[in-house]
C-alpha cells in the first residue's frame, strides 16, 4: 500500500442512484473523492471535491450508450483512481466494467429500490465488479471481513444506505 | 403545500392526473405539480415539467406533505426531513417504467414510518384525505441521518483499505 492517499471516483447516474452515492461521501474522508454525474448542478452539491460531468444514457439509445462509455472511460483515464463506486445506473455500469483501464479495484453498491433481485446493470456489473454489494440481506451473502475470503461473481449484503 | 413529484425521467399522469382531480374537488390550490412530459390537465396550479436542485430542495423543505412516484430518491428526501409521502408505484405493465421495480421499493418501504403507500391511483384520494386531516394518522418519520447506516461505510472504508 503506497502512502499517498487513495483516490476514489464515485460514478451515478442522476435521481435516486445520485441521493444513494451521496450517502456514501464519509466512507472516503480518507480518500481523495473525486465524483462523475450527469448534470452540471451536481458540482455544488459535492464542492470542494471535484466533479466531472459525462452524458447519461438508458439501453434504449445504443449510440448515446456508446458515447457515455468513451465519456466516461476519458474521466478514468484523467482521474487514474484507486477505487470505482458506483449506485448505477449506465454511466456507473461503464465506470465499474472499464476500471480496469487504469488497474482500479472496483464496488457495485445495487440501488436499495431493488429490493427483490438486483437490478439488471447489477447484475452485470457483478461478473465485472471487484466487490458487488446489496443493500437488502435476501439478495446477497454475509460479507466476510477477511477480503481473501470473499469471492468475486458473488453478491453481498453490505448494510443500507437508510 | 402539497408537492407532488414523478423524479428526473419519465411523466406519469396516472398520479398527477389523480392527484390533480382530487385538489380540484377539495377546492384546494396549494400544491405544486413536478411533471415531467404531461398530458394532465393542471390548470389553477403550479407546475414545472422538471426542477432544478435547489427549488427541489426548497419544495421538499416546504411541503407538509409529498405525493411521488416509489422512487428512492423521492422516499430519501421525505426520510431525511421527517415528512410524510405517499407514493404511487410506477407499473411496468402501464409502460410507467421498464420493470416492477417500485412495488418492491413500496412494499420494503411501507414499513419506514412516514411513507405511505396507494397501491393504485383510486388509492390516492383516500390516503390524500387522511394525510390532510390531523386525525387522520398520517405523519411524517423521525427522519434520518444525512449518511448511509455506519455498517455499509465501514464495509465500504475497508474496501478500500485493502
Amino acid at each position: 500500500m503506497s502512502t499517498r492517499r487513495r483516490r476514489v471516483l464515485l460514478v451515478s447516474s442522476s435521481g435516486g442512484h445520485w441521493t444513494e452515492l451521496r450517502r456514501l461521501a464519509p466512507a472516503f474522508d480518507a480518500c481523495e473523492r473525486v465524483w462523475c454525474s450527469v448534470l452540471p448542478e451536481m458540482r455544488a452539491q459535492v464542492a470542494p471535491d471535484a466533479f466531472h460531468l459525462v452524458p447519461d444514457a438508458s439501453r434504449w439509445n445504443k449510440l448515446r450508450l456508446l458515447w457515455s462509455a468513451l465519456r466516461v472511460a476519458l474521466v478514468l483515464l484523467r482521474v487514474r483512481p484507486d477505487v470505482v463506486v458506483s449506485t448505477g445506473a449506465a454511466p456507473g455500469f461503464f465506470a465499474i466494467s472499464l476500471a480496469w483501464l487504469v488497474g482500479a479495484r472496483s464496488v457495485w453498491v445495487d440501488s436499495i429500490a431493488n429490493a427483490e433481485e438486483l437490478s439488471l446493470s447489477g447484475q452485470k456489473a457483478t461478473r465485472v465488479a471487484t466487490l458487488t454489494l446489496t443493500q437488502w440481506p435476501s439478495l446477497g451473502e454475509a460479507l466476510p471481513t477477511d477480503a481473501a475470503a470473499r469471492r468475486r461473481g458473488t453478491v453481498y449484503f453490505g448494510g443500507s444506505v437508510v | 403545500m402539497i408537492f407532488v413529484t414523478v423524479g428526473s425521467q419519465l411523466g406519469f399522469d396516472r398520479m398527477t392526473a389523480a392527484v390533480a382531480q382530487w385538489a380540484r374537488a377539495r377546492g384546494r390550490t396549494d400544491l405544486f405539480f413536478q411533471t415531467g412530459a404531461t398530458a394532465a390537465d393542471l390548470r389553477g396550479f403550479a407546475s414545472e415539467p422538471l426542477l432544478g436542485a435547489s427549488e427541489i430542495a426548497r419544495l421538499y423543505d416546504e411541503a407538509d406533505l409529498v405525493v411521488a412516484h416509489a422512487g428512492t430518491g423521492s422516499i430519501i428526501e421525505c426520510m431525511l426531513r421527517g415528512k410524510p409521502i405517499i407514493v404511487l408505484p410506477r407499473s411496468a405493465a402501464l409502460h410507467e417504467t421498464r420493470n416492477d421495480h417500485q412495488f418492491a421499493t413500496a412494499r420494503c418501504f411501507a414499513e419506514r414510518a412516514g411513507v405511505h403507500v396507494a397501491w393504485n391511483e383510486s388509492e390516492l384520494a383516500p390516503l390524500l384525505d387522511r394525510a390532510v386531516d390531523p386525525r387522520g394518522g398520517i405523519s411524517g418519520g423521525a427522519g434520518i441521518g444525512p449518511f448511509a447506516d455506519e455498517r455499509l461505510l465501514a464495509a465500504l472504508r475497508a474496501f478500500v483499505a485493502e
